[in-house]
């Protein structure tokens, strides 16, 4: 439903192609030259002319964000022309897919929106991809993206996408900003939307017109609006039906999903746990909530969580979820899921509760404010003796532990990487991974024991997420705090241009490739419930990553041995830039445990011959 | 966690990177069970979850792109929805959508929070069964037999829009039941188009039809043509 009113700016067709040297002069680009005098601010005064893109870069500045990620283009020059006078960090992208990933896992890292930019058409349809994968992880995040100007909408002009259109069922909301009044606002809303409530991803698609023109608003400010105000506190009275069910659990559990995370309620939910003595499991997602060397903890849950938490989900009477949202890959079948648990759901999102898994007890509001309403509730006198069932998740830990076999002779096994990286790395090293096996085993084999160390592509498992998320990790991080992408070969293809990203920026970040030639989870996959018909699976043609790593100007390494493997780690995080190490690994090496899809959690196999 | 353990029975016997650890049927198994909707469940109890009809208003921000929110919310959704309407209230800036739904109990609870969830939207509820609900359906039939039409017209209290030598085309509001009876009858002549609104519907005497919602004050007499029509729609209806 846009506006057909012909706008004074006339379009170049030619504009977004590769003739950026040559930027066309538009006449009313007057405005954006003044921006380029000596000294010339974005910060608007009462006197100096304002453009639609000088006011949402102030906001952004307001906003307090530090870096962004992006691919410059036609419709989104006039932005890129006013970050020109800012002193917010833009991280050029080799890919708008590695800017909206990037700034994906910035948002992770550092807990407040991460922000990509791209140009119309095919820029904002490459971003789709991030925004998809943030939107599914409830990742805050703002994309803003160039249209065509906004007399040419709807006319199939050169570089147009509905850019609303294709990204409403992944955003949280999207704007189509009208004129340079507004986007300053629409900026500062997006901004806000995104980090407020259950967190996600917002787009502003900014018309080249309105980036343009002159305006005298004020930037905007970051505010929600009116029809969006999630409910903080829960019930008091739905809090203490929820404890007495607490109390009165045998075998209770507490399930920590990636909303405590994203809503910085892990004080709060590890004090409850530690408090009350209740064993915790976590979601993939919520990977790090709980220190994972603490006793009470049982590692995460799902397909390929450990076998000692699926054994807890199945048994427990009453399951505490907090901030999860009972994905399959978590559940398995829901029929088999928690079957025996009465279900207190704490969300932010009144829409999680009951979609998938029936809560007996909802308490709906913010993660940490919920915990502890409960956690005050619920009275140790009236509760009953939980020791015997935290000595049942113990002797399940040592039924059920994560191993693997390391004869010296076959081949490197990819866990035993991941285990040397873990030894050799500090403790709040930041692991971002692609999507596969490596990622399981990245998730397993590693203990991660603060938040945000874990960044991973859950909901939508997008291959290609680690090296752009290595990247937007690196700028939220502090210094001293190590990165390091975990990757599969597959995954590493998808996005590894971005390479070229690390190295410009001299981005301290260690790359490891747990190379078996194979899109790996894909061949487990087929040997198991596809006769070994291994069509499409086999990746035997993949670079020497070690030398495309030096061709892009970073560091390589190529490791075939288990007595390589140390001295290589420790060269590899000392090298101050990206470097990154091929280790061959046994291409025939499984992820296990596994609930098959749709199977019951308790029922995980320890080997393919149990599927 | 190394792989010391690993040289027991198991992993010998399982090359491809198996685990130690009680085979999956060795486990002890709770009985309990949930059905789709994942409730706990008796599992000789169980019974097909049952589908009802309802009538869900929301009321919304009338922006552009709403509807194409809403709809697209239903169809990715996979929401199983029969009608839609739409139009203004008498708050500026405010319109309200009327939905026909057949869904579960819990399919019906998640249409009304989705639908809650999208930023337009101010507030959602459900028009439980005494609403005043209404619907308008044009018919435009063949003309050989106007004294005919024209008395089917009135038995179902419509009007006549369009008369001519080949076709009449008439009005008709009321429930739904009414509007199919009426389509019913009207097809002994001949139905060559016609076009139905679906249902709209408000809820009766001081109940407000969305939670919480104010009585609307226009700050100027409605201009719009459909508000004009849309109160005369709801004045038509009787049930
Ligand atoms: C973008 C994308 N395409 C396809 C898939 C399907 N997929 C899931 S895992 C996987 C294999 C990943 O291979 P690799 O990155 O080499 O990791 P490995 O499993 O070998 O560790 C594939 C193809 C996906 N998750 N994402």
């Amino acid at each position: 439903m846009s506006e057909r009113t012909v706008h004074p700016v006339p379009h170049d067709a030619d504009e977004g192609e590769a003739n950026a040297t040559e930027p066309t002069e538009e006449p009313t680009e007057s405005a954006v030259a003044d921006s380029n005098e000596p000294n010339a601010t974005t910060e608007p005064t009462a006197d100096e002319p304002t453009t639609g893109a000088q006011s949402l870069v102030s906001t952004l500045e307001a906003a307090g964000v530090e870096a962004m990620f992006g691919v410059q283009g036609g419709a989104i020059m006039p932005v890129y022309d006013a970050l020109f006078d800012s002193d917010i960090h833009h991280v050029t992208m080799a890919h708008e897919q590695g800017a909206s990933h990037a700034a994906d896992a910035y948002g992770v890292v550092k807990g407040e929106p991460g922000i990509c930019l791209a140009t119309s058409g095919p820029g904002a349809t490459n971003l789709v991809t991030g925004i998809a994968d943030a939107n599914m992880d409830s990742d805050a995040m703002v994309a803003l993206t160039g249209q065509v100007p906004s007399g040419m909408v709807g006319s199939d002009a050169f570089q147009e996408t509905d850019t609303t259109g294709v990204t409403a069922p992944i955003t949280k909301h999207n704007y189509f900003a009208g004129d340079a009044d507004t986007v300053g606002d629409m900026v500062g809303e997006a901004f806000a939307l995104a980090e407020t409530g259950r967190p996600g991803p917002t787009l502003v698609d900014l018309p080249k017109d309105a980036t343009l023109a002159e305006t005298d608003a004020d930037p905007g400010r970051t505010e929600t609006p009116d029809t969006y105000s999630p409910q903080t506190e829960a019930e008091s009275d739905a809090v203490a039906a929820a404890a007495r069910a607490v109390e009165g659990a045998e075998k209770p559990l507490l399930l920590f999903g990636g909303g405590v995370v994203k809503g910085d309620a892990c004080e709060e939910a590890r004090q409850f746990a530690t408090e009350h003595g209740i064993p915790v499991v976590t979601t993939m997602p919520a990977i790090g909530s709980m220190p994972e060397d603490h006793d009470l903890c049982l590692s995460w849950a799902g397909m390929h969580g450990t076998g000692y938490a699926n054994m807890a989900i199945t048994h427990c009477d009453v399951l505490i979820a907090v901030g999860c949202r009972f994905d399959d890959r978590l559940t398995g079948g829901v029929d088999t899921f928690a079957p025996e648990a009465e279900v207190v759901h704490i969300d932010i999102d009144p829409a999680e509760i009951s979609k998938n898994v029936h809560a007996d007890y909802p308490l709906i509001g913010d993660a940490g404010t919920v915990v502890e309403q409960v956690d005050t509730e619920v009275s140790p006198e009236d509760t009953n003796d939980w020791g015997a069932w935290r000595e049942q998740c113990s002797s399940w830990k040592e039924e059920f532990p994560l191993t693997y076999d390391t004869p010296e002779d076959e081949p490197l096994k990819p866990q035993f990487v991941v285990e040397a990286l873990d030894e050799a790395t500090d403790d709040d090293a930041i692991v971002t991974t692609g999507v596969g096996q490596h990622q399981m085993w990245a998730a397993q084999f590693w203990t991660y024991r603060s938040p945000r160390t874990w960044v991973s592509s859950h909901g939508l498992g997008t291959m290609g997420y680690g090296l752009p998320a290595a990247i937007g990790a690196r700028f939220a991080a502090d210094d001293d705090q190590q990165v390091v992408c975990i990757d599969g070969d597959g995954s590493f293809q998808m996005t590894m241009q971005e390479l070229s990203v690390a190295v410009r920026e001299n981005l301290d970040i260690t790359v490891v490739i747990l190379n078996n030639e194979y899109i790996g989870m894909v061949r487990q996959w087929q040997d198991a419930f596809f006769e070994g018909r291994r069509m499409a699976a086999e990746y035997d043609w993949c670079p020497e990553f070690d030398k495309l790593a030096e061709a892009f100007g970073a560091k390589g390494f190529a490791v075939d041995d288990y007595d390589e493997v140390a001295d290589t780690i420790e060269e590899a995080l000392a090298y101050d830039g990206p470097s990154v190490i091929d280790f061959h690994v046994d291409p025939g090496t499984n992820v296990y445990p596994m609930v098959p899809s749709g199977g019951a959690n308790g029922k995980f196999a320890l080997s393919e011959d149990q599927l | 966690m190394s792989g010391e353990d690993a040289t027991d029975d198991q992993s010998a016997q399982n090359p491809s990177g198996g685990m130690p650890g009680t085979a999956p049927d060795d486990r002890p198994h709770p009985d309990g069970r949930r059905n789709e909707q994942g409730i706990r469940i008796d599992p000789e109890a169980e019974a097909e979850p049952r589908r009802r009809t309802a009538v869900v208003s929301a009321l919304v921000e009338h922006e552009p792109g709403v509807l194409s929110r809403v709809s697209g919310l239903f169809s990715r959704r996979r929401f199983n929805i029969e009608s839609l309407t739409v139009g203004p209230t008498t708050v500026d800036g405010h319109a309200r959508i009327t939905l026909v739904v057949e869904e579960t109990e819990s399919g019906i609870d998640q249409v009304e929070k989705q639908l809650a969830k999208l930023k337009p939207v101010i507030q959602v509820g459900e028009v439980d069964d005494p609403a005043v609900r209404a619907e308008l359906v044009l018919l435009k039939v063949r003309g050989d037999r106007p004294d005919e039409v024209h008395a089917i017209t009135q038995m179902y209290e419509g009007q006549t829009l369009d008369a001519g030598p080949r076709t009449i085309t008439v009005q008709i509001t009321g429930d739904q039941q009414k509007i199919d009876d009426a389509v019913d009858a009207f097809r002994q002549f001949g139905i060559i188009e016609i076009a139905r609104t679906g249902q709209t519907a408000l809820a009766r005497g001081d109940t407000p039809t969305t939670p919480g919602e104010e009585p609307g004050h226009s700050t100027q007499p409605p201009e719009d043509p459909h508000s004009a029509e849309d109160s005369e729609t709801t004045d038509t209806t009787e049930n």
